[in-house]
C-alpha cells in the first residue's frame, strides 16, 4: 500500500481547538520519507502541539493524521505504542527521567523495547552518547546537566531505538556554537546515513535552512507558506520575508495589541 | 532495607495477633458443646468464659431463648481436654467483681458420669441481678420494721 | 433562579466526571499489575521511599500516642477503680480505631503529598509524555508500582503504630503508673479478639491504603503541569485523603462493629 514515494506523514485538513481557540483550522502538510523537513513559525503558534498531534498524543477535533500509510487517531492502543517504538522525539525539555541517571535514561527504551543482553546495551548506550559528545557524562544525574548538555542527552535517547522517524522540538537553542555544529551534522548525518526521517520544529532561521530540506510555515492555525530553504529566503510575499529575515515591521504585528505607547505612559 | 521494613511489618502484626488478642488465650482444639438453661443470664455475652475453680475451661458459644418455657438456653462450648465434667455439675452465673463481666462458674458435683457432647447441665442458678437484690433487701428491711412494732 | 439552578447541574458533571476519570485512572493502573511481576525491582523501590521513609514518623507518632493514651486512661480509670483494664483500654484504642485511622492520616501527609508532588513534577517537566512517545505506558511503568506499594504498606505500618503503641502505653501505665504486669497483658488477652478487632483493624487499613494511594495518584496525574498546580494537587490530597478515611472510619466501623 504504501511505496517509497508516498509522505511518511500525511497529514489532511487538521482541526485542532483548545477550549475556544483553533490553534490549528485545516492544516495539510506532507513530510517525505528520509528528508529533513523544517516547521517553522512563531512561538505559540502551535508547533509543539503539531508534534503531539503527530505522536497521538493530542486528538484533532477534525482531519487526519498518516505515519507510514496508518490513520494515528484510529489505531488502537497497542499498535499506536508499536508505531511509536519506530518514532522518536526530541522534547523541548529533553524529558529526561530525573529519578535515573544518564546512561540509564539512554539505556531506558532499549531495557524496554528490546531483549538485548546487557553488555550490549552499555555498547550501544555508549555509542550514542558519544555521538552527541556526552560519553563522559554518563554517571550524571538530570539534574546536574545543563539546559543543553540534557537536550543532547535526550537526543541520544531519541536515536537509541534507531527509529524511523525523529521529530526534533527546538534542537538548536541553548547550544553553543561548538555543540550547535556538531548537532547540526549529527541531524544531517543521521539522515544520510540511516535515511532517518527527520522533522524539526524551530525558530532559529539560520540553521533550520541550512539543514532543511523543505520548510513549513506555520502562523494563525495554517500553513503561511511552504518550499525549499531557498525558495524560502528569496520569497518576496510578505509573511515569508518578515519571518525568515527577522524584520519588525510586516504584517504580522511585533507587538500584543496596546493603545499607543505616548498615551500609555503619559496615562490619560 | 525494604526487607527489613516488611519484616518489621509483620512482626508487628503477628505480635498483636499473638501477644495482644485472644489468640494465645483460645485453645487449640475442638471443644464438646453442652447446653444448660437459666432463668436469666444478665448481661451473658456469647464468648463469655466458662469457668471451674477459676480456670476457663471453656467459652460460650450460643445463647438462645425458648419460647415455651420462656427461659434461656446457653450453649457452651468446653475444652476437649475437660472431659471429666461430672453431669450433675451446677452452673451458675457470676459476675467479676461489683460491676465486672458475667461468667458461668461450674461446681462439679460427686456423678461418675461425665458430660458429653449434646448433654444438659440440669442444676443451673441465674445471675444475680442487682435491682432485684437491691429491691428484696429494701423489701425485707420493710418487713422487719413492720414486724418490730 | 433558572442560572443557579445550571451552574449547579455544571458543578454535578464536574463531579461526576472527576469520579468518572479516577474510576478510570484506577482501572487502568490495576491493568498493570500483571506486568509489574517481571520488574520486582519496581516495586521494591517504592516500597522504599512509600513505607520505610514513613517508618520513623509512623513509629515515634503510634510511641506517643500509646503513651499518652495509657496516661490518660489511668486517670479515667483509676476513678472507678479499674486499673487493672488499662491493657484493654489502650490495645482496644489503637488496634480498633486510632493505628489505621492515625496511620492513614500520617501517611496522607508524609507519603500522599510526596506521591502526588512526584507525579505532577514528572508531568510538569514532559517526562510521562516523553515515557508515552518511547511507547511505554506512564500508568504501568510510573504509577502502577506505586500504587501497590502504597497498598501493601499501610497495613504494615499500622501493624506497627498499635504495637508500638501498646509498648508505649505498657511502659507507661506498668512501668511508670505501676499497674499490675500480668493484669496488663492478660485482660488485654481476654478482650481483644482476633477476629473481631485486629482483622478488622487490618482491613481498614487496607482500605486505607488504597483510598489515599489512589487519591494522591489521581491528584498528581490530574494535577495542572505548572509550580502552582502542582502545589494545588499536594494540598487536595491531603485534604481530600484526610476527609476520606474520617468517613469511610465511619462507614466501616458501623459495618463491623455496629451490626
Ligand atoms: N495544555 C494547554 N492548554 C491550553 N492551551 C495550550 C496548552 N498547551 C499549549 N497551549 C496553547 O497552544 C498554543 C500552541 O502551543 P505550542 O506549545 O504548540 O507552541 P509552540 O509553537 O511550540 O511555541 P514555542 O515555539 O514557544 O515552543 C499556545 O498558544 C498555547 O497557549
Ligand atoms: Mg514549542
Amino acid at each position: 500500500m504504501t511505496s517509497d514515494t508516498d509522505p511518511l506523514v500525511k497529514i489532511r485538513g487538521l482541526r485542532f481547538f483548545r477550549g475556544e481557540r483553533a490553534i490549528f483550522d485545516g492544516v495539510d502538510i506532507d513530510i517525505p520519507r528520509g528528508k529533513i523537513t523544517a516547521i517553522m513559525g512563531p512561538s505559540g503558534s502551535g508547533k509543539t502541539t503539531l508534534l503531539k498531534l503527530i505522536g497521538g498524543q493530542l486528538r484533532p477535533q477534525a482531519g487526519s493524521v498518516e505515519v507510514d500509510g496508518q490513520n494515528i487517531h484510529r489505531l488502537s492502543r497497542r499498535a499506536l505504542y508499536r508505531l511509536r517504538i519506530r518514532m522518536g522525539m526530541l522534547f523541548q525539555s529533553g524529558a529526561l527521567l530525573t529519578d535515573i541517571s544518564v546512561f540509564d535514561n539512554v539505556a531506558y527504551p532499549l531495557r524496554e523495547h528490546a531483549p538485548l543482553p546487557s553488555s550490549m546495551i552499555r555498547k550501544l548506550v555508549l555509542l550514542k552518547l558519544e555521538s552527541v559528545g556526552l560519553r563522559g557524562a554518563r554517571g550524571l544525574m538530570p539534574s546536574e546537566l545543563s539546559g543543553g548538555m540534557a537536550r543532547r542527552v535526550a537526543l541520544a535517547r531519541a536515536m537509541a531505538l534507531d527509529p524511523m522517524m525523529i521529530m526534533y522540538d527546538e534542537p538548536f537553542t541553548g547550544q553553543d556554537p561548538i555543540s550547535l555544529g556538531v548537532l547540526v551534522q549529527l541531524i544531517r548525518a543521521l539522515n544520510d546515513a540511516s535515511r532517518i526521517t527527520s522533522i524539526i520544529v524551530s525558530h532559529d532561521v539560520q540553521e533550520t535552512a541550512e539543514i532543511a530540506d523543505y520548510i513549513y510555515v506555520i502562523s494563525n492555525g495554517r500553513v503561511i507558506d511552504h518550499g525549499s530553504p531557498d525558495a524560502m529566503l528569496k520569497s518576496n510575499a510578505p509573511w515569508t520575508r518578515q519571518f525568515m529575515h527577522g524584520l519588525a515591521d510586516g504584517p504580522v504585528p511585533f507587538h500584543y495589541p496596546a493603545p499607543g505607547l505616548e498615551q500609555d505612559l503619559l496615562g490619560t | 532495607m525494604v526487607g527489613a521494613f516488611i519484616a518489621a511489618g509483620l512482626v508487628a502484626l503477628f505480635f498483636l495477633s499473638m501477644k495482644v488478642s485472644n489468640l494465645s488465650t483460645m485453645s487449640g482444639g475442638e471443644g464438646y458443646p453442652v447446653d444448660a438453661r437459666f432463668d436469666n443470664i444478665g448481661s451473658l455475652k456469647v464468648r463469655s468464659p466458662v469457668t471451674m475453680a477459676g480456670v476457663r475451661v471453656g467459652r460460650v458459644s450460643d445463647i438462645g431463648f425458648d419460647s415455651e418455657t420462656y427461659e434461656a438456653v446457653v450453649t457452651m462450648s468446653i475444652d476437649s481436654r475437660y472431659d471429666t465434667i461430672p453431669d450433675d455439675t451446677f452452673a451458675k452465673i457470676l459476675t467479676a467483681g461489683l460491676l465486672g463481666e458475667q461468667y458461668i462458674g461450674l461446681d462439679p458435683g460427686g456423678s461418675e458420669q461425665y458430660l458429653k457432647t449434646g448433654d444438659q447441665i440440669q442444676l443451673t442458678q441465674s445471675a444475680l441481678v442487682l435491682e432485684e437484690i437491691i429491691g428484696q433487701f429494701l423489701f425485707s428491711k420493710a418487713e422487719e420494721g413492720s414486724n418490730s412494732e | 433562579m433558572l442560572e443557579q439552578l445550571a451552574r449547579l447541574g455544571r458543578v454535578g458533571i464536574a463531579i461526576l466526571a472527576h469520579i468518572g476519570r479516577g474510576n478510570i485512572l484506577l482501572f487502568h493502573i490495576l491493568g498493570g499489575i500483571t506486568d509489574l511481576a517481571t520488574r520486582p525491582g519496581l516495586l521494591i523501590r517504592q516500597l522504599y521511599s512509600v513505607g520505610v521513609l514513613s517508618m520513623l514518623i509512623i513509629s515515634v507518632s503510634g510511641t506517643f500516642v500509646g503513651m499518652v493514651l495509657a496516661l490518660q486512661g489511668h486517670y479515667t480509670l483509676s476513678q472507678f477503680g479499674a486499673e487493672q483494664s488499662l491493657g484493654v483500654m489502650v490495645a482496644a484504642s489503637l488496634v480498633r480505631e486510632l493505628g489505621p485511622v492515625v496511620t492513614a492520616l500520617l501517611f496522607a501527609g508524609r507519603a500522599g503529598s510526596a506521591l502526588t508532588a512526584e507525579i505532577g513534577l514528572m508531568k510538569a517537566t514532559e517526562q510521562l509524555s516523553g515515557l508515552e512517545m518511547m511507547a511505554v505506558d506512564p500508568i504501568k511503568r510510573i504509577l502502577t508500582p506505586r500504587f501497590l506499594a502504597g497498598f501493601i504498606s499501610m497495613p504494615l505500618l499500622a501493624g506497627m503504630f498499635s504495637a508500638l503503641g501498646i509498648l508505649g502505653g505498657y511502659f507507661v501505665g506498668v512501668g511508670l503508673l505501676g499497674v499490675d504486669d500480668g493484669a496488663f497483658w492478660s485482660q488485654m488477652q481476654a478482650k481483644i479478639d482476633l477476629h473481631e478487632d485486629i482483622y478488622n483493624g487490618v482491613i481498614k487499613s487496607f482500605v486505607f491504603g488504597w483510598v489515599c494511594t489512589w487519591i494522591a495518584l489521581f491528584q498528581g496525574y490530574e494535577a495542572v503541569p505548572t509550580s502552582e498546580g502542582v502545589s494545588r494537587a499536594t494540598t487536595r490530597t491531603v485534604v481530600h485523603s484526610s476527609l476520606a478515611v474520617l468517613g469511610m472510619d465511619f462507614i466501616l466501623t458501623a459495618l463491623m462493629f455496629g451490626g
